[in-house]
């Protein structure tokens, strides 16, 4: 006789396990141990590490687990290292921050690390519960470091815009949920699609509503509107912390869910996709030409890559996913590296924000002009750049799909969105210096310069990201 | 050695052209010039050359005082190596023109050799090839000799100038390209060679590039020729498509098989060799400025004076003749252009004759003389006469390059003042000058025993002889020319150098030309006299086929050199009747009663005002195509270029993506609930268009 309820193998999970315990025993050392920011904070990032080396090291293959409500494949694997990445390189990025700005609070890491926990749930996620279950679990932690500058009306302001947006899209993803349990009396993906059938107008409003609060997290259009308010408001750090690891575990779900559940009905969801991906682009490219303040140029930069990475996932092919992914990974090194020299903009009155203060930089501080100006290049996608290679792959992508006016928008909003990047370049390189800033801090001069290297030099040896992300398409097929 | 011929001036130009690069750079070491150093550089322009008869003539003695005062910018080092190795090439030139000529005209050894291949394409084949033959024998002579005399001559008219170098290896540029032109053994490298002159006459109209007058007379003369040569390229490519050859050999041989096809066009059916031949023709009238495209060679006296004496009256404009001669073998063939081409010379005869009559300017007399005188050659070969034109085109290369010479040394004299009346009396100060422009105006006029004589007369004879339909009003035409050539020649004459000095100051500083001035006019004057009698048996006589051989082509109807002897007695001397009356009335005018001019002018009003405006021309054109085409270009480029292709393209699409940017930027509000509505609007949209769009 078997017991009621079996135990589940937990060998899958265990770097979402030893993030979790380890966070709990951060929050005992910061509750209980004076002027232990420092402390929690090399802690967590050495967890971070650690989770994503646990990643790697874990038996490789397709295991399910939890009653088919978790599965780690190569799709998650590469996805959760990325996603692990950029979380320890957000803890890298805050710490001097934080010191400066005197807010030394160790809550933040904690709170990074429950996040980070719900972005690798989120990623394996392979039914609806554990779907909602991992989104949450980011989200909540998210509003809560978005307005962890408490004493700044800005940043509160962003929270709470953060917080009722999110609990709205939560509640339409949660309907989307509850229509497709109705229609197929099933939570679990694969059960989902075989159940599916050739679907059906009720499917159909279920996965609008559940693509909604996808749409949501990774700031798509028309769900975008808080991102540069959210951007502009959260303290720096935090806004560099949502532009990368969040992004990533959302636009990992937005290509499981719909491959692995939906594979019947793809001319239906491929279409809101296309949409979606095709009205992210364009606002992200006119709309961020009107901007002062370069933390709300980056969120609509961010909405415009999310359009650019989507192209991938509405190709709905193995090519599309392999693009997606290396748009990611390429994303996140272009987001840390332009965060890394944001963060440096500080001059003697404090942190500056404006595109303005950035003026003749190339004179004052030449190298980070360069590792800024490069991550611009790249960011508009000017070969030999990465980002070049990030565009190419999804583009090459759509055309073999047969969607060729949604490649041609894309090339056409990418000449649009060229204008603000290259115009970061222009006010670096050719316009009067500005008040130079101070020295930048050794932490972000690691992060810019790695991240910087990875971008220049992508396109000598490509392969190790390329063929990753080859073989994670291929687990979702 | 006939490579030496061509290939010399080339290599002079080249010499030259280093010297003058070296000049520069050491004027400016490494950097842009001082403003400084080229004013004073370019000062010396209008005082060498002289354009308008603008207020220079008042002030001239000032002028003169000031050069001695100041003496010019240093010319750049090596201007006389420069002058002496273009010069001593060319007369090496010249020599061996001459052997060739000798041995051509009277060896009977014509020479064809092909140097390089050029252009191998499908069924293009063009090589560059040297052909000499009698007629390029004969144009090799007329251009290596006057342009050596004017290569010496130069030595001493722009001895002021410190461009010298620039100077002549721009003339040298300019003799190679003619002698391509007329060794040329396919009618690409010998538009090759018309491309080659009408770029080296731009660069030496606009020499003195700081002058606006020069520079627009450089351009005029570009773009007028633009028009013939339009006409010529498309001559070539109708040559091509109707032949399949562009080498002259393949082409007179096929030519006789043309003469009853037709070229089919927007659905004419045009004669082919009419056609063909009348483009070519088109080509020969902008090089030659035959009526119409006239209007650059009056301009182009803004040039250097040498330069006027050299492409504008002796080489240059004989081209267009020399080019029909060529192409004889084809007009042959097509009678209608034949009378076209009658037509057009007698027109120009006698048109251009009449503007000579009241011009002031020294230069722009003999300049329209010029034009006249091709009209006549062109009579000539309109009628069939091609040996005889060719014999006009012979000696007026040495009369007309002493005349530009020779008002160039009288100017020089007058430092650089041009208007004739501010002249008078000049006979005493320069007495050499004066002789040699009497030996020139006696030549051009016809004067008995003189080159211009026969060869004048002949093409009068001829015009008489035709058969052609406008042979009969050739005939009227250059015979009233004839008589209008002797009363301008005349006129000049007795302006210049006879009668009380017009000013006095320019009268006393007035001075005899230096002897390296003096040597090519007095070359040229026995040029003028004897380049006559002792040719005109080979030109216009007897022996015209055993000289010309299979260089010329006279149609099987072709007599007409023959019927030119059976002519009625009196025709001959009518020519020698009309120099004498027209001399008479310009002494009557200008010697016995000067007075009578100014009440003519007075009482002719209008004709006076017409011709002094020559025929209003310039106007004519300005306002059919310059304006309109002014017009145009303002047009597009405000409308075309400025307000549709800018502004809806990069302009308007940047204004476009500002004013998308300005309404996305507002739709940013700030406030939660838009933001939420938003949300719910996108939803909605999305499950509208699955529920009546989306699903199938």
């Amino acid at each position: 006789m078997s017991p009621i309820v079996e135990m589940p193998a937990l060998l899958p999970a265990l770097p979402e396990i030893l993030l979790v315990v380890g966070a709990m025993a951060l929050l005992m050392v910061g509750a209980y141990r004076e002027n232990s920011v420092q402390l929690v904070n090399g802690c967590a990032f050495a967890l971070l590490v650690l989770a994503a080396l646990v990643v790697y090291a874990l038996p490789s293959g397709r295991i399910v687990t939890f009653g088919g409500g978790f599965v780690l494949d190569d799709f998650a694997r590469v996805l959760k290292i990325l996603t692990l990445a950029g979380s320890a390189a957000t803890i890298a990025l805050a710490r001097d921050y934080q010191a400066a700005e005197r807010q030394e609070k160790f809550e933040f890491a904690i709170l990074i690390l429950l996040s980070t926990t719900g972005m690798l749930m989120l990623i394996s996620a392979a039914d609806l519960i554990a779907l909602y279950l991992g989104l949450e679990l980011m989200s909540l932690a998210l509003y809560v470091v978005a307005a962890s500058n408490r004493d700044s009306i800005r940043s509160t302001e962003a929270g709470l815009k953060y917080f009722v947006l999110g609990a709205l899209s939560s509640g339409m993803l949660l309907y989307g949920a509850s229509l497709i349990y109705g229609f197929t009396g099933t939570v679990n993906f694969a059960g989902i699609a075989k159940a599916a059938g050739q679907g059906g107008l009720g499917l159909t409003f279920g996965l609008v509503f559940l693509f909604a609060g996808f749409c949501f997290k990774v700031s798509a259009v028309p769900f975008h509107m808080w991102t540069p308010d959210v951007y502009e408001g959260a303290p720096t750090p935090v806004t560099a912390f949502f532009a990368s690891a969040p992004k990533i575990a959302a636009i990992a779900i937005f290509v499981r869910a719909p491959i692995t559940a939906f594979p019947e009905i793809t001319p239906q969801w491929q279409q809101i996709v296309v949409f979606v991906s095709i009205a992210s682009m364009v606002l992200g490219a006119f709309a961020a030409i009107g901007q002062r303040n370069i933390k709300r140029l980056m969120a609509y930069s961010a909405i415009g890559h999310m359009g650019f990475a989507l192209i991938g996932l509405a190709a709905a092919t193995p090519e599309g996913v392999q693009g997606v992914i290396v748009y990611m990974g390429i994303y996140l090194a272009m987001t840390l590296g332009t965060f890394a020299c944001i963060l440096s903009m500080r001059t003697s009155h404090g942190l500056v924000e404006n595109i303005s203060d950035l003026a003749g930089l190339a004179r004052t501080k030449p190298g980070m002009a360069f590792f800024l100006a490069t991550m611009m290049f790249s960011l508009a996608g000017i070969p030999p750049l990465a980002g070049f290679f990030a565009k190419y792959f999804v583009f090459l992508a759509a055309i073999k799909a047969g969607l060729y006016a949604l490649a041609v928008i894309g090339v056409l909003a990418s000449v649009v969105g060229a204008y603000y990047y290259l115009l970061i370049v222009k006010v670096m390189y050719f316009d009067e210096a500005a008040e130079p800033f101070e020295r930048m801090p050794g932490l972000l001069k690691v992060v810019t310069g790695v991240t910087g290297i990875f971008v220049l030099l992508f396109f000598v040896y490509p392969a190790p990201l390329v063929s990753a992300a080859a073989a994670a398409a291929k687990s979702l097929f | 050695m006939y490579q030496a011929i061509v290939f010399l001036p080339l290599l002079g130009c080249i010499v030259a052209a280093l010297i003058s690069i070296a000049g520069a750079r050491a004027r400016h070491p490494g950097a842009d010039p001082a403003p400084g150093a080229e004013d004073h550089a370019t000062d010396l322009g209008p005082h060498t050359g002289g354009g308008a008869p603008s207020p220079h003539g008042d002030h001239a003695v000032i002028h003169h005082a000031t050069h001695e005062d100041h003496p010019v910018a240093p010319p750049a080092a090596g201007s006389r190596a420069a002058e002496l190795v273009t010069t001593l090439f060319l007369f090496v030139a010249t020599v061996l023109s001459w052997m060739a000529f000798y041995r051509v005209g009277f060896g009977h050894q014509d020479s064809r050799e092909v140097l390089l291949a050029w252009i191998y394409s499908a069924d293009l084949k063009v090589d560059w090839g040297i052909r000499v033959d009698t007629l390029t024998a004969v144009m090799l002579v007329v251009v290596t000799t006057v342009s050596a005399f004017v290569h010496l001559y130069s030595i001493g008219y722009m001895e002021e100038d410190p461009h010298r170098p620039r100077f002549f290896s721009y003339l040298s540029l300019f003799t190679f390209a003619m002698l391509m032109l007329v060794t040329a053994d396919n009618l690409v490298q010998l538009f090759f060679g018309w491309e080659g002159v009408g770029l080296a006459s731009y660069l030496l109209i606009g020499f003195w590039y700081h002058k606006p007058e020069a520079n627009a007379a450089a351009i005029k003369a570009f773009v007028v020729n633009r028009v013939g040569d339009f006409g010529f390229a498309l001559g070539i490519f109708a040559v091509f498509m109707m032949t399949g050859a562009v080498d002259l050999d393949t082409v007179f041989a096929q030519a006789p098989s043309l003469t009853a096809k037709t070229i089919d066009f927007f659905g004419w059916h045009a004669d082919a060799m009419t056609l063909i031949c009348l483009l070519l023709f088109m080509g020969a009238m902008g090089k030659s400025a035959q009526f119409l495209l006239h209007t650059w060679l009056p301009d182009a006296m803004e040039g250097p004076t040498p330069v006027s004496a050299l492409i504008h009256a002796a080489t240059m404009v004989t081209a267009g003749v020399f080019m029909v001669a060529r192409l004889s073998p084809l007009f042959e063939l097509a009678p209608n252009a034949q009378a076209f081409v009658t037509l057009v010379g007698a027109t120009t005869a006698f048109f251009a004759a009449t503007v000579g009559l009241v011009q002031n300017d020294i230069k722009r007399v003999v300049a329209y003389s010029t034009c006249s005188q091709l009209g006549y050659m062109f009579v000539a070969m309109g009628v069939g006469a091609y040996s005889v034109g060719m014999f006009h085109l012979f000696t007026h290369a040495f009369f007309k390059a002493l005349l530009f010479l020779g008002s160039g040394s009288v100017i020089h004299a007058m430092h650089h003042e041009q208007d004739m009346r501010k002249m008078g009396g000049l006979r005493d100060k320069l007495p050499v000058t004066y002789v040699c422009m009497l030996i020139g105006t006696l030549a051009l006029t016809g004067f008995p025993l003189t080159a211009g004589y026969y060869s004048k007369d002949a093409i009068i004879e001829a015009a008489a002889a035709g058969h052609n339909p406008f042979a009969g009003y050739a005939f009227a035409m250059t015979v009233i020319a004839a008589l209008l050539t002797s009363f301008y020649s005349w006129r000049l004459v007795f302006m210049t150098f006879h009668g009380k000095p017009a000013d006095k100051h320019a009268h006393e500083h007035a001075h005899e030309s230096p002897w390296v001035i003096l040597i090519p006019l007095i070359f040229l004057s026995a040029g003028s006299i004897f380049a006559g009698l002792p040719f005109k048996e080979l030109f216009a006589g007897e022996k015209v086929a055993e000289f010309f051989r299979e260089s010329l082509k006279f149609g099987p109807d072709n007599h007409i050199l023959h019927d030119m002897h059976g002519l009625h007695w009196s025709i001959p001397y009518i020519p020698t009747v009309m120099m004498a009356i027209g001399f008479l009335v310009a002494w009557q005018f200008y010697i016995r009663r000067p007075d009578i001019p100014a009440s003519l002018a007075r009482t002719q009003e209008p004709l006076y005002r017409f011709l002094l405006n020559k025929w209003y021309f310039d106007e004519l054109y300005d306002l059919i195509f310059v304006r309109p085409a002014l017009w145009l270009g303002r047009v597009l480029w405000k409308g075309g270029d400025g307000r549709i292709i800018d502004g809806l393209g990069p302009d308007g699409v940047s204004a476009r993506v500002l004013d998308v940017t300005r309404s996305v930027v507002r739709l940013q509000t700030g406030y939660l609930y838009h933001y939420a509505f938003a949300m719910l609007i996108g939803i909605a949209g999305l499950i509208t268009w699955f529920m009546f769009a989306g699903s199938h």
